[in-house]
C-alpha cells in the first residue's frame, strides 16, 4: 500500500523516466534520437537557467558563455593537452563556477534590465575574445579528433550511448535544480525573487544568494557544454557565445513555464524539434525559409497563448474541472496565476 | 600620436556614436513608454537601410533624398507593428511580449535573406561619396552629414518630447498610464505614435548609415546589441542619458579601434558598460 501511495504521487514522474528509458527502443531512427539528444541537452540548459531565472528572479541573457566555456575547456584540454574528454568534461563546469561566481559578486548590484544586459555585453566579450583568439581555432573554430567508440573519450559512432548520457545529464541536472529549491538556500531565493527588499530587512544576504544560484547554474550549463561539444564532436564561438544561443534558453524554458520544474523538457520537446525539423526540411537552399517559419511562429505563439505552454494546460484543467463540477467553478477560477518571477518594478522585461 | 590622430579618432568617434543616438533614442522612447526592450530594433533599421538601397537600385532615389520616404514608411511600420503585434500582447506578462520582438526580429532577417539573399549590397556613387579634409582631419561626406543629422534629429525628438502637447502626452503615459488616461489622453494612441516614431529613428538612422555601410540581413543584430547597452548605460527611462552615452560609446568604439585592434573595439564598449553599471548601478542618468 505504501508504494502504491507513493506511485500515485510521483506518477507523472516514474511514467517519464520509463518512457525517456525506452525511448530509444521507439525512436529508431538516427534523426529522431538526434531530435531526442538535442531536447534533452536544451532541457538541462532551460533547468540550469531556471535556477537563477525561476528561483533568484534574475534574467540572464548570457548563458552562452558558460556552455563555450564548458566546450572549449574540454576540447582544449583534449587537443592541446590529451587529457581524455571524460576527464575534461569536469574541468569546465569547475571553470564557468568560478567565472560565474566573480562576475555575480560585481554584478548583482544591479537590478532588471541593467543586469541582462551585463549578462549580454559579458557573452558578447566572451565570443568575441574566442573569434579572436588563434591558438584556441578562432573564428573557423574546433575539430574533435575522432577515436572511435570510447566511453574514456566520450565518444561513441552510434547515437542510443549519447543519448543515455543526455539523460543523466539532464536528471542530473533536475536533481540539482530539486535540491536547491528544497534546500535552505530555496526558501531564501524565493524570499528574494518574491520580495528583494523585504528579503534584505530578514537579513538575507541578497548579492551572496544569488551568486551562489549563478554559480550551480553556470556549472550545469558548461557539463552541458562540455557534452555537446563530445556530441557534435566540433565547436566556433559563433554557434555557442552569439546572442542567438543564450536567448534560445531563455525562449524554451518561457515557452515551458519559468520557475517550473519540468517548464524546460516542455519548452524543449515542443521548440527544439521545431527549429529542427524546420531547419533540415526548410533550410535546402540556403533562404532561411526555416528561420522564417520559425520567428512568425514564436510571435504567433506570443500573440495567442501569451502564458506558455503551462498556461494552456492549466487552462484546459480548469474548463475541464469547471465542466465537471460547476459549484467549485468560483473557486477553481481564482487560482494562482502561473508561476513566474515577480515584476520588479524595474520596469524590467519579467 | 600627434595632435591630429587625436582629433581624426575623436571626431570619427562622435560621429558614429551621432548614429547610435538616433538609434537608442527610438529604442528608449519604446522602452520608456511601455517598459518593454524591442528586440525587432536593429531588424527595423536594417529594413530601413533595404529601403533606402532599393530606392536607389529601382528608382534611383539617393538615401540622401530617400530619407523622408524611409521615415515615413517606417513610421507607419511601428504603428503597425504595434497594432498587429504589441497590443495584443500588452496585458500579458512581460516575456511575452519579449517573445513576439524577437520572434519578429528572427522573422524579418530570414524574410530578408529570403526575398534579397544574404549578400552584402552597397550603394555606389551616393551624393554623399568621398571625404572632406579639414587640415590633417580626414572624414567621410556620409560620415559627417550622417552623424550630424541623427544627431538633430534625436536632439529634435527630445525637444518635442519635453515642450509640445504631443511630447507632454507621450511622457505622462510613461510616468503613470492610468492617470494619463483619467486626464483624457489616449494612451491606446500614444503607444502606436511611441511606436512609430521610435520605428522612424532606426528607419531614418538606417537610411543615413545606407550611404557608406554594407547592407545586409543581420546588420541589424549588432546595433541592437549596442543600442541597448547605449540605453542601459546612460540609464533607463533617460533620452538625455542616451544621447551622452552614445557619444561616448562612439568615441571608446573608435578609440580602441586605432590604438589596440579593431576587432576588440565591440569587447571594450561591453566592458567600458560592465565598469560604469557596476560603479553605477543606475547608468549614468537614470532614475534608479
Amino acid at each position: 500500500m505504501r508504494y502504491a501511495g507513493w506511485l500515485k504521487k510521483n506518477l507523472f514522474a516514474v511514467v517519464l523516466v520509463a518512457a525517456a528509458l525506452v525511448d530509444p527502443l521507439i525512436l529508431r531512427t538516427s534523426f529522431l534520437r538526434h531530435l531526442s539528444i538535442m531536447v534533452l541537452i536544451w532541457a538541462t540548459l532551460g533547468t540550469a537557467w531556471n535556477m537563477l531565472v525561476g528561483y533568484a528572479g534574475q534574467v540572464s541573457l548570457g548563458h552562452g558563455l558558460f556552455f563555450g566555456i564548458g566546450a572549449y575547456t574540454t576540447t582544449l584540454l583534449f587537443v592541446k593537452i590529451g587529457v581524455p574528454p571524460s576527464i575534461g568534461i569536469l574541468a569546465g563546469p569547475i571553470l564557468a563556477a568560478t567565472v560565474a561566481y566573480l562576475m555575480g559578486l560585481p554584478l548583482f548590484r544591479l537590478s532588471g534590465f541593467y543586469f541582462s544586459i551585463a549578462t549580454i555585453a559579458s557573452a558578447e566579450i566572451g565570443w568575441i575574445l574566442f573569434t579572436n583568439w588563434d591558438w584556441a581555432g578562432g573564428a573557423r573554430g574546433l575539430f574533435v579528433p575522432l577515436k572511435g567508440d570510447s566511453l574514456v573519450h566520450l565518444q561513441f559512432t552510434t547515437k542510443v550511448p549519447y543519448y543515455y548520457l543526455a539523460l543523466l545529464l539532464f536528471g542530473l541536472s533536475v536533481y540539482a535544480a530539486h535540491r536547491l529549491a528544497s534546500s535552505r538556500a530555496g526558501y531564501y531565493f524565493r524570499a528574494i525573487r518574491d520580495d528583494p527588499e523585504a528579503a534584505v530587512s530578514l537579513g538575507i544576504n541578497i548579492r551572496k544568494f544569488k551568486a551562489v544560484a549563478y554559480t550551480f547554474s553556470a556549472a550545469i550549463t558548461a557539463l552541458a557544454g562540455g557534452f555537446y561539444a563530445n556530441y557534435v564532436l566540433y565547436i566556433d564561438p559563433d554557434s555557442m557565445m552569439a546572442a542567438k544561443f543564450s536567448t534560445q534558453i531563455c525562449l524554451l524554458t518561457v515557452l515551458g513555464g519559468v520557475g517550473d520544474m519540468w517548464g524546460p523538457l516542455i519548452g524543449a520537446s515542443v521548440l527544439i524539434p521545431l527549429s529542427e525539423t524546420t531547419r533540415v526540411f526548410l533550410s535546402g537552399r540556403g533562404r532561411a525559409v526555416d528561420l522564417l517559419v520559425y520567428g512568425s511562429l514564436i510571435v504567433a505563439f506570443a500573440v495567442f497563448q501569451p502564458k506558455g505552454l503551462i498556461g494552456l494546460t492549466r487552462d484546459v484543467l480548469t474548463r475541464a474541472r469547471r465542466a465537471m463540477a460547476p459549484a467549485t467553478a468560483a473557486i477553481a477560477t481564482v487560482e494562482k496565476p502561473p508561476s513566474a518571477p515577480q515584476d520588479t518594478g524595474q520596469g524590467g522585461m519579467i | 600620436m600627434d595632435f591630429a590622430g587625436g582629433a581624426q579618432v575623436l571626431l570619427g568617434g562622435l560621429l558614429t556614436g551621432c548614429i547610435y543616438a538616433l538609434v537608442a533614442v527610438g529604442l528608449s522612447l519604446i522602452w520608456g513608454l511601455m517598459g518593454l526592450i524591442n528586440f525587432a530594433h536593429g531588424d527595423f533599421l536594417m529594413i530601413g537601410m533595404y529601403t533606402s538601397f532599393w530606392a536607389w537600385a529601382l528608382f534611383r532615389i539617393d538615401p540622401l533624398f530617400g530619407l523622408p520616404l524611409t521615415g515615413a514608411l517606417l513610421f507607419v511600420w511601428g504603428v503597425l507593428v504595434y497594432y498587429g503585434i504589441v497590443r495584443r500582447v500588452l496585458t500579458a506578462q512581460r516575456i511575452a511580449q519579449v517573445f513576439a520582438t524577437f520572434g519578429l526580429g528572427l522573422a524579418l532577417r530570414s524574410a530578408a535573406q529570403f526575398l534579397w539573399t544574404p549578400n552584402y549590397r552597397m550603394v555606389d556613387n551616393p551624393i554623399l561619396g568621398g571625404v572632406i579634409r579639414v587640415g590633417s582631419v580626414s572624414l567621410g561626406k556620409a560620415h559627417l552629414v550622417g552623424g550630424l543629422t541623427a544627431y538633430l534629429l534625436a536632439l529634435g525628438l527630445y525637444y518635442m518630447i519635453v515642450k509640445t502637447d504631443i511630447g507632454r502626452a507621450l511622457s505622462a503615459t510613461s510616468a503613470d498610464k492610468e492617470t494619463a488616461e483619467l486626464m483624457g489622453i489616449d494612451t491606446d494612441k500614444v503607444f502606436a505614435l511611441g511606436w512609430g516614431l521610435g520605428s522612424a529613428c532606426v528607419g531614418v538612422g538606417g537610411a543615413l548609415l545606407a550611404s557608406y555601410y554594407y547592407i545586409y540581413p543581420d546588420v541589424g543584430l549588432m546595433f541592437s546589441t549596442i543600442a541597448s547597452t547605449i540605453v542601459a548605460l546612460g540609464g533607463f527611462g533617460s533620452i538625455p542619458g542616451a544621447l551622452v552615452a552614445a557619444l561616448i560609446v562612439g568615441v571608446v568604439q573608435t578609440s580602441v579601434s586605432f590604438f589596440l585592434a579593431p576587432a576588440l573595439k565591440l569587447a571594450m564598449v561591453y566592458l567600458f558598460y560592465l565598469i560604469v553599471v557596476v560603479c553605477r548601478p543606475q547608468g549614468l542618468m537614470g532614475r534608479w
